[in-house]
């Protein structure tokens, strides 16, 4: 970040930066807190969070038999499906619309691209209908398939791959390489950085789903995290109590967590990006 | 011509995956909602064609009207606060210190979170007989606040909930439009002894103008689609003071088990989400040349 365009804050502006920060530290602090207290003393009163005792018990008892380790591992398989998924088929139709030629091309990169227009609603209850005739609801294909489609992969790898020189391409051609190995040998290597930035987007849109997951799987265990939660959150006062509850959120969100700290490089890019549109 | 053949059928071969399912899970179901909604339809499967009926029904359904208004409100109350919260944050971050760096991945963290994490945070927060707000107020010897059941105050507590979990997007579009802003105009500025309010006036907010376009009309679309939030935290409760359109649609569907009048109420809002992203494209058009 460039400093010359910032000059000190005043005490007004710092004031409200801090108060701002404690508004969006606090409810994270609070539920970490309530996730290290006994069911018991929450049940009392869930002031009792700002005292001692604290116990591991809520994330011993996630660990020891709760659905919530299924429903991470079936987070983890539509996660990783959606992104390898859209990682590939975008990065073929980003090089064919790209660099080939094939009659009605431009006519059906605008086609793909009108696709942005069209927002999930616009499609869900008829394509709730379609995979239910496919019988591909409670399934893994049929959590990963809608997040296959979106256009935005093909748009953005389309955009990567004519931003390459083509002198590579022509110079592989002449080597006698096929445009398979061009594609594959010559060209995906230096693509990389947009596949980080598509797959970590891919992957966080597709972890925290909600709608779609909601309405597929229906059945307890094709559920992902998401989904899971919002299912425990709704049966909250039958069950396990807040601590419980609160452990739950907290060992959600690791992953994801986890995956934002380490991409945060890519994120920040894939935002530049965006805003230079 | 051989070779131009092979060519060609080479690159129908590198689209066509993509194609075949955009065509199958997305075009499809597009056309398919146009149909249902002009028939009276359950989630099984029977089907009576029944024209522009369900349209007429939704025109007259005082309780789609009431999620419309809710659905506007919302997004009333969100957009405008969540672009001027965001572009100050920018503007306060937007500078090398490591102070800075943190604070921008504080307020990011929110985003990478579920819906579902959120409610269940914000839950805790709000709700009078647990939460976090609660607690404060009780301690100094208030009653607690019913944020969750009160019909005036459902809304207000959905629009600030969302407005914790969005606020990451917008910052870092505007951070991304402000470093792209050449130093030098400043530099001329401050030669010119031109204050910190004319500087944001006359030079940080033009350069802004496509970001700023971009996300008002990203989060009025987003906004507009409020889902989760609604359905976990409120339940679009009390009697539909904080239900949205999608709630309503998701309801219809999968608890009324109305497909096609779903489909009908979804087609409306879909027009709703185009005419805002229209808008834009609109915006950022004319003037592009500058």
């Amino acid at each position: 970040m460039s400093a010359a365009a910032a000059p000190r804050l005043s005490p007004v502006a710092l004031m409200l930066v801090i108060l701002g920060a404690a508004i969006m530290a606090a409810p994270l602090l609070w539920t970490l807190l309530l996730s290290f207290k006994p069911n018991a003393d929450l049940m009392r009163d869930s002031g009792t969070a700002f005292s001692a005792p604290y116990t591991l018990e809520n994330y011993a008892a996630i660990l020891q038999g709760s659905s919530l380790v299924r429903w991470l591992v079936n987070s983890l398989i539509v996660s990783l499906g959606t992104t390898i998924g859209v990682l590939i088929l975008a990065s073929l139709a980003g090089y064919g619309f790209a660099r080939l030629d094939f009659p009605f091309r431009r006519t059906l990169f605008v086609f793909v691209l009108l696709g942005l227009a069209v927002p999930e609603q616009a499609v869900i209850l008829p394509r709730h209908q379609l995979f239910a005739w496919l019988g591909l609801h409670n399934s893994y294909p049929g959590l990963i398939l809608p997040g296959l489609v979106g256009p935005f992969g093909v748009f953005f790898m389309t955009q990567y791959f004519r931003a390459i020189p083509k002198e590579l391409d022509e110079a592989a051609m002449l080597d006698g390489a096929s445009r398979l190995t061009i594609f594959w040998k010559v060209l995906l290597p230096l693509t990389w950085p947009a596949q980080a930035t598509l797959g970590v987007f891919t992957f966080l849109g597709s972890w925290n789903d909600y709608w779609w997951p909601l309405i597929s799987a229906t059945r307890s265990d094709r559920f992902t995290l998401t989904i899971g939660l919002a299912s425990s959150q709704m049966n909250y006062a039958q069950t396990s109590g807040l601590g419980f509850l609160m452990a739950q959120a907290v060992f959600a969100s690791v992953p994801i967590l986890i995956v934002y700290v380490v991409f945060q490089k890519q994120i920040v890019r894939a935002m530049a990006g965006t805003a230079a549109r | 011509m051989a070779d131009a053949r092979a060519r060609r059928l080479a690159g129908i071969a590198f689209v066509a995956p993509f194609l075949t399912l955009y065509v199958v899970i997305l075009v499809c179901p597009l056309l398919m909602g146009i149909g249902i909604s002009l028939h009276r339809a359950d989630l099984f499967g029977a089907r009576t064609f029944v024209g522009f009926d369900n349209y007429a029904r939704l025109l007259v359904d005082p309780v789609f009207h009431q999620a419309i208004g809710n659905t506007l409100l919302l997004t009333l109350m969100i957009v405008p606060a969540l672009t001027a919260i965001t572009l100050g944050l920018a503007l306060a971050l937007n500078r090398g210190t490591v102070a800075a760096a943190w604070l921008r991945g504080l307020f990011f963290s929110s985003s990478v979170l579920s819906v579902t994490i959120v409610t269940l945070i914000w839950r805790f927060i709000l709700t009078p007989d647990a939460g976090l707000v609660a607690e404060i107020l009780e301690a100094s010897g208030r009653a607690p606040i019913p944020f969750l059941s009160d019909p005036d105050l459902t809304i207000p507590a959905l629009a600030i909930t969302t407005i914790w979990w969005s606020i990451g997007l917008p910052m870092m579009l505007f951070l991304a439009g402000l470093q792209q802003i050449p130093q030098d105009i400043y530099e001329a500025a401050a030669l010119d002894k031109a204050g910190a309010w004319t500087r944001f006036r006359r030079i940080t907010l033009p350069s802004l103008r496509r970001t700023l376009i971009l996300v008002v009309m990203l989060q009025t679309a987003a906004q507009l689609q409020l889902f989760g939030q609604a359905q976990l935290l409120t339940a679009g409760g009390p009697s539909g003071a904080s239900r949205p359109m999608v709630l309503f649609i998701y309801e219809v569907a999968f608890v009324r088990w109305e497909l096609g009048y779903a489909s009908a109420a979804a087609e409306i809002l879909f027009m709703l989400v185009l005419a805002a992203t229209l808008l834009q494209y609109w915006a950022v058009r004319p003037r592009e040349d500058q």
